[in-house]
């Protein structure tokens, strides 16, 4: 690197006092680096700079010891993490790009914009690496539908994700929502992205060629969301007006940037890209040169604005939507631009790319920042911190809760799953889902509803499949066992649909990690993902760390969100989750055990966040993968269900009401040692519900035991309508399957219906 | 062959999928025609895909009326050609007034994405040849505009001249307020001009032209346009 010859000029506008810089989310002794690293003090713009960069959204600067630990190799991972996605070999020259990102803190200011602009930075996240995007699933989290907050927080964030989706004609395939109060006023938005591409136009983002022009394209930089990566990173505190950093999307204009961006990778007309997210242009900025080791040199006096008036220090850090920043070659800057005006976007070259390593800012002839890049982005400090468990939710884990797993007489079992049918983090999604297009690109297959959403994979017979999930009830209870039954259940799903999983990307949203609590949680289910992770042989592809999620009422359950992305070698091989036909016979895979720890049932009946959440067995995770996997690969399912939150009344209910042609009846007999509660709604691991065709039982009961797994027989599905039959240990549950379907549809519509007259 | 001109505006976002379904699910030609041009390039039909083009600013369709390659697309439809119009394409067509009456924000306010049931009223149009009459036919919408509606007069004569092609029913074929997904006045899913060569629908025949999409109802759709031009498919 080449030491810095030239001094910025002298900026007497802003003194960098202390408290200048506390205001910028720096530490004291993260300010001495800073000026170490420059051999002077910044200047203001340079400090705004460093502050985006070494914020916990853009640096990691508390989890990156953490996440260093998690695998994130494997055979058929060609991108792994550090770049705008990750990427996975699909077979015959095709990838699969994925991602997903959290839009937290600006949701809960901005339900709207925040998630809409949510699902627009996981979009360009994904378009970057020569991928075009087919799917986005999403992983949300609010409190009570009791509260009108959390009403109102989930109509904005719900009609934010699909008027964005909808809008560029990106299909939103799946997802999971949860409610608990914990989240009220700091609800979870991650957005999952999947893109295709052929691997040989993977385009990264990286500034390489000394001269290459840097070009800047799609909307104006604006003053919206200035500091949204700080803002990210700090707690969310209560009277102050934090809706400036809420940045506003706009999804045509993304559409055009989708279209344009891939014409010009598919015309190789780039070097690399990377889009304006976080931190705006500085940190794509300085992340394409630090991939590249090179240096940038940019005149901000030659970005597109739409506003007079605005500072260098705000054009560097604006997060204005839909601009992405490119390195061109050369000599092909016209095509560039006139494939750019053809889909009616800017384009404007505001520097170029330099050997120098440093990331230097001209405003005109004037330079207002110039920083070695390699520690501006790789030297971000990093803490490991001493983690305690807060001795009160230890306590809890070892609650006696046996008392509360009685049901003394059916009457009682059949309230409580219609009840626990009624719980909106159980109930039918159709409210959300229908919201959202989920079959634009013909691609779907399998969309909302299903375990996991299943999609053609471009001309090929193969498909690709996709759940996303997250516990955060068992992370708060056992983070290491929690986190681990994350990334096995969201396995589970994808192997329900007959795929095999491949890799992960990860969204850490946990509150502040200063709390040694917190940091407990944090480095506990990284430790748990990772064993996970190992077990199954999916590595970690990329991810996004969300903390200080909490406010002055406390931060929520650590939440670690799992998407997971599988490769089904036959679309035609799928499996549905939702029973088929009459006669099939119902089987179930995996043991049952007295584990109402951390349950729905629980919290809904009893209203008890407590006891031990269930074990989970990794070896014995990755077996029953194999067997899902082996088994739909031989055509043995008719239907395969995950048994999850409510147990296996839940996954029984489910299953029959989703049934085709309508609602089915159903008719179990199965033996139990465990409590009632627990046999009926205890969510034990590792389980999976069937259907088959009889004459195929032997053959899947012959792969159960190859695999190491118990299974049984427990009873026939029958005829549209009729009773739902269940006698599970001690119980039996037995009314009519559309009383069951009535109660699962109406619980969200009904809770939702003051929603400003947006109702049908 | 028969050559299908597939308009792309900007914010098209079903071109592909029209495309696709003309090519894998009918075995005919697709090409793609640039919202500024002034050429169909020989298309044998015009059809006006779904999306947002502009970003449904203003109303959904009212700036893509403007495009330049409306103007041919107007002549092609006043000199008999087919044209098809697939949600925002319905849109366009009313706001160009190839078709009477407007869709207008769904009665439930929010984007709706779902099956519906559809019933065939009419099958002497392009696009509902090779149906039959009465036949109820499954398949998505997904929109949030699409709530027909027009004046009296227009609605009266719309049913007198037997111009409305697809009504909302439910899976039976009959009437009923559960099966309007949007509202639309006398269930009304799709119309036509007075000749039956300009075809505009909200629900999506492009997305349910295989098994894999889980239903197959939109084939006999595009089957009907082999029907109206039977010579450049002989050719």
């Amino acid at each position: 690197m080449t030491t810095v010859t030239q001094s910025p000029a002298d900026h007497t506008r802003t003194r960098i006092t202390p408290a200048v810089v506390a205001e910028h989310g720096l530490s004291v002794s993260e300010f001495d680096q800073i000026v170490g690293i420059l051999g002077r003090e910044p200047t203001i713009e340079e400090l705004g700079i460093f502050s985006a960069m070494w914020s916990e959204h853009c640096g990691y600067k508390n989890s990156r010891p953490l996440l260093k630990t998690l695998p994130v190799e494997g055979p058929r991972l060609v991108q792994g993490p550090g770049e705008n996605a990750g990427v996975i070999d699909a077979g015959d020259g095709w990838g699969v790009a994925f991602k997903v990102e959290s839009h937290n803190h600006p949701s809960a200011v901005e339900p709207y914009q925040g998630a809409a602009t949510g699902v627009g930075g996981i979009l360009r996240d994904v378009f970057t690496m020569g991928a075009r995007p087919v799917a986005v699933l999403d992983s949300l989290r609010f409190g009570s539908l009791d509260s009108p907050r959390s009403r109102f927080l989930m109509d904005g964030v719900v009609r934010g994700i699909g008027d964005y989706g909808n809008c560029v004609g990106v299909p939103t395939v799946g997802g999971e929502t949860v409610f608990d109060p914990v989240y009220e006023k700091n609800p979870l938005v991650n957005a999952m992205c999947i893109g295709v591409l052929r691997l040989d136009r993977l385009v990264r983002g990286r500034a390489d060629g000394v001269g290459n022009p840097v070009m800047a394209v799609g909307a104006r930089t604006g003053r919206d969301g200035i500091h949204g990566a700080t803002f990210a990173s700090a707690d969310l505190d209560e009277g102050s007006d934090r809706r400036p950093q809420v940045q506003v999307g706009d999804p045509f204009t993304e559409k055009l940037l989708l279209e344009a961006t891939l014409e010009l990778i598919d015309r190789d007309l780039l070097v690399g890209i990377q889009d304006m997210g976080a931190a705006g242009l500085t940190s794509s900025a300085a992340e394409m040169a630090a991939r590249s080791g090179s240096g940038i040199d940019i005149d901000v006096d030659r970005l597109p604005v739409r506003e007079s008036g605005m500072t260098a220090y705000e054009m560097l850090l604006s997060e204005s939507q839909e601009r992405m920043l490119l390195v061109a070659r050369p000599e092909r800057v016209d095509e560039v631009t006139a494939v750019l005006g053809r889909w009616e976007l800017q384009a404007a070259v505001i520097g170029h790319v330099t050997d120098d390593g440093l990331f230097r800012v001209r405003r005109g002839a004037e330079v207002v920042a110039e920083i070695p890049v390699e520690p501006l982005v790789d030297s971000c400090p990093t803490y490991v911190r001493d983690g305690v468990e807060d001795p009160a939710i230890a306590e809890l884990r070892t609650n006696d809760l046996s008392a509360l797993a009685h049901l003394e007489t059916d009457d009682e079992a059949t309230e409580v799953l219609l009840a626990l049918l009624d719980s909106p983090s159980i109930a039918s999604r159709a409210w959300i889902y229908e919201q959202y297009d989920a079959s634009v690109q013909t691609n779907t297959a399998a969309g909302p509803g299903s375990d996991a959403a299943v999609l053609r994979l471009g001309d090929t017979e193969r498909g690709i499949a996709a759940a996303i999930d997250g516990n955060g009830r068992y992370v708060y209870l056992a983070p290491r066992t929690g986190a681990r039954i994350a990334v096995c259940e969201a396995a589970r799903n994808v192997a329900c649909s007959g795929a095999r999983p491949v890799a992960i990307t990860n969204c850490l949203n946990f509150g502040n990690p200063l709390g040694a609590a917190v940091y407990y949680q944090l480095s506990e289910a990284v430790a748990g993902i990772g064993e996970a992770c190992r077990a199954l042989g999916t590595p970690v592809s990329g991810g996004n760390v969300s903390l200080y999620n909490e406010t002055p009422s406390g931060p929520i359950y650590p939440t670690p969100v799992i998407g997971m992305v599988g490769v089904i070698e036959s679309i035609d091989q799928r499996v549905p989750s939702a029973f088929r036909g009459q006669d099939d016979v119902i089987l179930l895979v995996g043991e049952t055990r007295e584990e109402i720890g951390g349950s729905e049932y629980l919290a809904v009946i009893h209203d008890r966040v407590a006891g031990t959440p269930p074990a989970i067995d990794l070896d014995e995770a990755a077996r029953l993968v194999e067997f899902l996997v082996a088994g739909a690969a031989a055509n043995l399912f008719r239907s395969a269900h995950d048994c999850s939150d409510g147990g296996m009344a839940i996954a029984l209910a489910e299953a029959a009401i989703g049934a085709d042609g309508g609602a089915r009846s159903i008719a179990v007999e199965l033996e139990s040692r465990c409590s009632p509660a627990a046999a009926l709604f205890g969510e034990s691991q590792n389980r999976v519900l069937l259907s088959a065709d009889p004459a195929r039982v032997d053959a899947i009961g012959d792969l159960c035991v190859a695999h190491g797994l118990t299974w049984q027989r427990i009873g026939t599905v029958g005829p549209v309508g009729g009773n739902w039959r269940c006698s599970i240990g001690e119980r039996t549950i037995d009314l009519p399957v559309d009383d069951l379907r009535r109660v699962f549809e109406r619980a969200l519509p009904r809770r939702m219906e003051d929603m400003a007259g947006l109702n049908a | 062959m028969m050559r299908v001109g597939i308009v792309r505006f900007p914010g098209s976002n079903c071109d592909a999928d029209c495309a696709r379904a003309v090519r894998e699910g009918l075995g005919q030609e697709a090409l793609f025609l640039w919202h500024k041009t002034h050429s169909l390039e020989g298309a044998d039909v015009v059809l006006l895909p779904g999306g947002f083009s502009y970003g449904d600013h203003l109303r959904a369709g009212a700036i893509a009326r403007f495009s330049p390659i409306m103007q041919e697309v107007v002549d092609f439809a006043r000199a008999g050609g087919p044209v098809i119009g697939i949600c925002n394409g319905f849109q366009i067509l009313c706001e160009a007034h190839l078709l009477p009456g407007a869709l207008i924000r769904n009665r439930g306010i929010r984007f709706r994405h779902r099956d519906v049931h559809l019933r065939v009223e009419r099958t002497d149009t392009v696009f509902t040849r090779a149906c039959c009459g009465g036949q109820v036919l499954r398949m998505p919408i997904a929109h949030g505009e699409g709530q027909f509606v027009a004046d009296v007069e227009t609605l009266a004569e719309l049913e007198a001249d037997g111009r409305v092609v697809f009504r909302y029913v439910d899976e039976s074929g009959c009437a009923a307020a559960s099966a309007n997904p949007n509202g639309s006045q006398n269930d009304i899913a799709g119309i036509c001009n007075g000749a039956g060569n300009v075809v505009g629908l909200m629900p999506h025949p492009e997305r349910a032209v295989s098994d894999l999409l889980g239903c197959k109802d939109g084939l006999p759709l595009f089957r009907s346009l082999l029907a109206a031009v039977p010579e450049a498919v002989a050719s």
